[in-house]
């Protein structure tokens, strides 16, 4: 988690990533850092992001990109 | 026909059609109609030929609203929330305009600012309808349509005016181009404030198409972009390069296919080759059109369609009918009716670049002095090169890294900030030394610079590393941030 939040941080270091669970809702990501975000996150730990998990529910907050990450780990290996 | 009688006409021909929609709201076309006399006759009695600005969010009361300020004979000018407080109230604190016409959060969102001569703010929700609206006697087509503000290298932004016959004429020859009909449906994507928008919404005015105003979040989410381009069965899409870049670069394409597509035009950046094949697999059918063109040009003047193999690049090909590009020391500048007539209020920096055709001095010939490199390839289309200065394109905004430092150099602590742009990742990092925290100065630069023009990475340095003669030295910086 410690490494997700500085990779978040990379991509905007503004924010309460233990408390905010609206990056998408509320636009606090925009597509350019999802793009930013989606690179490193599949760099740091070797997984593929396709499509299909770019949905809200998995990018609004450091929690759930964790347990998405986490997921794409397992199913990936 | 100005503007206003070709949406009378549409509206005779096709009144129960949807002109605007953003998937929730719809206007139809006499809706549309109705809507804008409303604007017009509140418009009229409060302003003349003036600029006018429109603040509201993306959504089809907003188009009403353009059409309702041309009607009235003044210029409309967009604005939205998303630029940011800071780049809102410069921007109205440089035009002082008398009127601004608002939806409610955007009326709020003005309210909280300290301006020196707050304009009256007429809510969109409150203009009454009106029974009877007479359009005032038309003025000549060299009169202003809109002013659209774009990034200035000294710090404030610039009001690029463009007359109703630039705008006519853009709109006639691009339609022409993409083939727009009646059957047309557009799908929006770029803000209202910027000239890409008038290729979705003019058009669909003259032709009686439609157009859905995509909402701006569901960009961050690929696969719900394709789920609506789907769903409204659109078929004509002008995007910027890295909207769909965003859809391709995360294999949607192989998920979902927006098979209701079938002209695909681009612009606002270079298409990178591998991204665009992506595109071209997935829709073999579908005419893939280059646009370009600068702001000052009313949208584009140039455009290339694809066809057979792309290897090193996309052409910006040949420009539109009525328009004529000079190269002159690889420099692209552009001639015809629809050069804008300059920067609002600042004649010294449109002298800069609307100038005298340099071939000659036989006649007054204005031309725009765009700062793009290009050259001919063999085929005789013209190949974009680079640019002559630092305006780079960010997310597909046209933006000049100086805007970015005068900004920051407002900012109490900084002693020097340079900006370096990364072609290759697309990012903008700011380099600083000073007495201000990293975390501190980016929340201040959130503050002052809409998205688009904030860096994506901001680092402190001790001292800036100088070149032989003294100025900061960017390519070493840039360097700096490639090690990153």
């Amino acid at each position: 988690m410690e490494k997700l939040i500085e990779i978040l941080n990379n991509v905007r270091d503004d924010v309460d990533y233990e408390t905010c669970d609206t990056l998408i809702d509320d636009g606090i990501y925009v597509s350019f850092d999802i793009i930013s975000l989606v690179a490193a996150l599949c760099e740091e730990y070797d997984v593929e992001i396709g499509a299909e998990e770019l949905i809200p529910e998995n990018f609004n907050s450091a929690k759930a990109l964790y347990e998405m990450v986490q997921r794409l780990i397992e199913e990936q290996n | 026909m100005s503007i206003y009688e070709q949406l009378k006409q549409t509206a005779d021909k096709f009144p129960d059609k949807t002109a605007f929609s953003d998937g929730t709201d719809s206007l139809s076309f006499a809706e549309l109609l109705a809507a804008s006399q409303n604007v017009a006759a509140a418009v009229a009695v409060r302003a003349k030929q003036e600029p006018v600005v429109v603040c509201m969010d993306k959504h089809p009361n907003a188009v009403a609203a353009y059409i309702g300020v041309l009607a009235a004979g003044a210029i409309y000018v967009p604005l939205d929330r998303e630029l940011g407080q800071a780049r809102v109230a410069a921007i109205l604190g440089k035009l002082a305009p008398r009127l601004v016409v608002a939806d409610e959060t955007s009326a709020a969102f003005i309210a909280e600012m300290e301006l020196e001569n707050p304009p009256e703010t007429l809510l969109y929700s409150e203009i009454p309808a009106s029974s009877y609206f007479a359009p005032p006697p038309e003025l000549p087509d060299n009169q202003p349509a809109y002013i659209m503000y774009t990034s200035g290298s000294t710090g404030t932004p610039k009001g690029v005016a463009v007359s109703h016959r630039a705008l006519i004429d853009y709109i006639y020859s691009l339609s022409e181009v993409l083939g727009v009909t009646e059957e047309t449906v557009f799908g929006n994507q770029t803000p209202l404030y910027m000239d890409a928008s008038l290729k979705d919404i003019y058009p669909t005015i003259f032709f009686g198409a439609t157009t859905y105003l995509i909402p701006h979040g569901l960009f961050t989410t690929p696969l719900r972009v394709v789920e609506y381009l789907n769903r409204y069965s659109i078929n004509t899409i002008f995007w910027v390069v890295s909207a769909l870049t965003l859809v391709s670069g995360f294999g949607t394409l192989k998920k979902l296919i927006p098979e209701s597509l079938t002209t695909i035009a681009f612009g606002g950046e270079v298409f990178p080759v591998a991204q665009f094949h992506l595109w071209r697999e997935a829709l073999p059918n579908a005419r893939f059109l280059n646009l370009y063109g600068p702001t000052e040009i009313t949208g584009v003047c140039a455009w290339y369609e694809v066809e057979g193999e792309i290897t090193d690049g996309i052409p910006i090909g040949k420009p539109f009918a009525n328009t004529e590009i000079l190269l002159h020391n690889g420099e692209i500048l552009v001639r015809g009716p629809r050069v804008a007539l300059g920067y609002w209020g600042e004649p010294d920096k449109t002298a800069e670049v609307f100038v005298q055709n340099p071939n000659h001095n036989l006649y007054r010939d204005i031309v725009y002095r765009t700062g793009d490199l290009a050259r001919y390839n063999e085929n005789g289309d013209l190949v974009f090169v680079s640019r002559a200065d630092h305006q780079i394109k960010h997310l597909g905004y046209r933006v000049e890294l100086g805007e970015i430092e005068a900004t920051a150099g407002k900012i109490e602590g900084l002693a020097s900030v340079c900006c370096v742009f990364d072609k290759e990742t697309g990012r903008i990092t700011m380099f600083y030394a000073g007495d201000i925290e990293t975390k501190e100065l980016s929340a201040a630069l959130r503050k002052l610079l809409p998205r688009y023009l904030q860096p994506d990475r901001v680092k402190k340095i001790d001292e800036m590393p100088k070149t032989g003669i003294g100025k900061i030295d960017r390519v070493s910086l840039l360097a700096l941030a490639k090690g990153n």
